[in-house]
């Protein structure tokens, strides 16, 4: 599957077996030299600018900092993420749970391409994925004309941002339960319904207990890209401050116009959300890890 | 027997897989038709014209030619960073291992705003270039930093895996005949880490090409000079030159489509080299 690396795939982890074994273990030089590059360039391109984002931020002290977090643009653009998430995670939810359902526990022609369809929006550049909508909705475009005359607005305006923020975090949660509903197959279910349950109690009782982990693994991931999209959301909004800016848009502006820091005060939150993001990630790769070993053990 | 096969046991297939498809043809593919119906519209010589002005055949030498140099350079030290990740105990390693993602949850605007504060002529890296007639922000250099910064978990993410199940007894075997570590790894181990370096670079590749957020604020867009193909779409459309926007951008759809062809050709390769699913 094309597109993010990230998936829930729980390792083993301990590197103790390799450094315990002779044939196996470098010589020490051979690994602090390693270690030494290979932290190096971690610092370098990933620590650094992460630290960057809270010093500039905090650059002007803590007052100026609180008062750019508070300022009303700033508050209408954590509102706008925040409902542009609050919309586009649970529809994706939702597909991801269908196509997940649809794809492992059945079989039909076309499956292969139906899955490659899936990740057809990691794909795309999310500049490509706003003009889309563009060529659709817009002034210009294919329906722009009954939209203008109805008073209905869709790009430069919510529901723009919102559709664009849906392509973008299409495939997160169904990927992680596609191929882990189809390694699990179908017996449990099966028994479920021959046992009598309904549909719902199947899913409830069943499927869903199955796949809590990945299920949620695919939520925080599609959370991370729908409140931080910056591309797609940036060719459909037309940047109206107060309106119909994002954050992560409010931090463009902020930077255009030399409130560095300011824009790196809006920054931080973001910087916050994905190191949350992180933390939740790696519990649930740890929490996955210990069901999948006591599935081994038991 | 065979009928009660034949007739599914488990409820709502219908429903799921109509939704599904109906989701993903309004989301996704509807509208993807469009860029190639409104390119259609454009006439051959006018899509020719417009996906390959001068400014724009300069954007993809720029956005290609920086985007395999990232991944290259990223196949180096990510290989070496999930080497370490799998073969070392050190001190900091879980939290080393949890930020390899921060690319993946960073907002890209965040990103590029923060990288073009390091690199700037006064910023903390940046300033130690200067003195050296090195300049980083607002030049291709620039863009060469930012799509490093982007690339690099796909190389980990896609190597880290497979070495950690690379079995012991390989080298064991290896070092009883006589092999020395380094002969080992290049004989031994490389040779089966080789599918998931090409697909960790084709990933990273991939996504670097149509990078935009974490870019554009360093790049200084300088045209014929520093401007990426996913800001001429936006510059473009700010013109109001739809046909143009277009154009270009059903160029770069193709490319993601091929791309998307070898990547799902690589993953099946890593799959059957090592016997697990990619």
């Amino acid at each position: 599957m094309a597109g993010a690396a990230a998936h829930l795939a729980p390792h083993s982890g301990s590197a103790t077996r390799f450094e315990a074994n002779v044939a196996t273990r470098d010589k020490p030089w051979v690994k602090y030299a390693l270690l030494g590059i290979g932290l190096s360039y971690f610092a370098l391109f990933l620590l650094l600018p992460l630290i960057a984002v809270f010093v500039e931020g905090l650059r002007k002290g803590w007052d100026a900092y609180l008062a750019a977090l508070i300022e009303p643009d700033t508050l209408s653009a954590i509102k706008l993420t925040l409902i542009a998430a609050a919309i586009s995670v649970p529809l994706n939810l939702v597909f991801g749970i269908a196509a997940a359902w649809a794809i492992a526990k059945f079989d039909f022609p076309g499956k292969h391409f139906l899955i490659t369809f899936i990740d057809l929006p990691f794909s795309v550049s999310p500049v490509v994925a706003g003009l889309i909508y563009v060529l659709m909705f817009g002034a210009q475009g294919w329906f722009g004309h009954w939209l203008a005359a109805h008073d209905i607005r869709i790009i430069f305006a919510v529901p723009g941002i919102v559709l664009a923020t849906i392509f973008v975090t299409f495939p997160f949660v169904a990927r992680e339960l596609i191929p882990l509903m189809q390694s699990q197959g179908r017996d449990e279910e099966e028994a479920a319904v021959t046992l009598g349950a309904s549909g719902w109690q199947m899913f409830w009782r069943v499927t869903l207990p199955n796949v809590k982990w990945a299920l949620l693994y695919g939520v925080i991931l599609c959370n991370a890209r729908a409140m931080g999209e910056f591309g797609a959301v940036s060719v459909v909004s037309g940047h109206i401050r107060g309106e119909t800016n994002t954050m992560p848009l409010h931090v463009e502006i902020l930077y255009n116009e030399y409130q560095f820091a300011a824009a790196f005060a809006v920054a931080s939150l973001l910087a916050l959300l994905a190191l949350v993001t992180l933390a939740i990630k790696t519990y649930i790769e740890w929490r996955a890890g210990l069901t999948q070993s006591e599935e081994k053990s038991s | 027997m065979a009928y009660a096969r034949a007739k599914r046991v488990l409820p709502g297939f219908g429903l799921s897989l109509g939704f599904t498809l109906a989701y993903l043809s309004l989301i996704v593919l509807i509208p993807l038709s469009a860029v190639f119906i409104k390119s259609a519209s454009l006439g051959w010589e006018g899509f020719i014209n417009a996906a390959s002005a001068p400014r724009v055949v300069a954007s993809y030498k720029l956005s290609f030619g920086a985007s395999l140099l990232a991944a290259a350079i990223n196949v180096v030290f990510g290989l070496i960073l999930a080497w370490s990740l799998v073969r070392y105990t050190f001190p900091g390693k879980k939290l080393v291992d949890a930020l390899i993602d921060l690319p993946f949850a960073l907002p890209t605007a965040v990103a590029g705003i923060s990288l073009t504060a390091l690199y700037a002529k006064n910023g903390w890296v940046g300033q130690y270039l200067e003195p050296f007639g090195i300049k980083v922000a607002f030049t291709p250099l620039g863009i060469l930093i930012a799509l490093i910064f982007i690339g690099l978990p796909f190389i980990v993410r896609t190597v880290q895996p497979i070495l950690e199940d690379l079995d012991a007894e390989f080298e064991e075997a290896a070092a009883s005949l006589g092999a020395s570590r380094f002969q080992t790894f290049r004989r031994v181990v490389f040779p089966s880490l080789v599918p998931a370096l090409l697909t960790g670079f084709a990933l990273a590749f991939a996504r670097a090409v149509g990078e935009y957020g974490s870019v554009i604020f360093i790049a200084g867009n300088i045209p014929l000079v520093s401007e990426i193909t996913p800001l001429m779409i936006i510059t473009k459309l700010e013109q109001y030159d739809y046909e143009g926007a277009t154009a270009v951008a059903s160029v770069m759809l193709i490319v993601s489509f091929l791309l998307l062809l070898v990547i799902n050709g690589l993953q099946a390769w890593t799959a059957r080299r090592t016997g697990r699913e990619a």
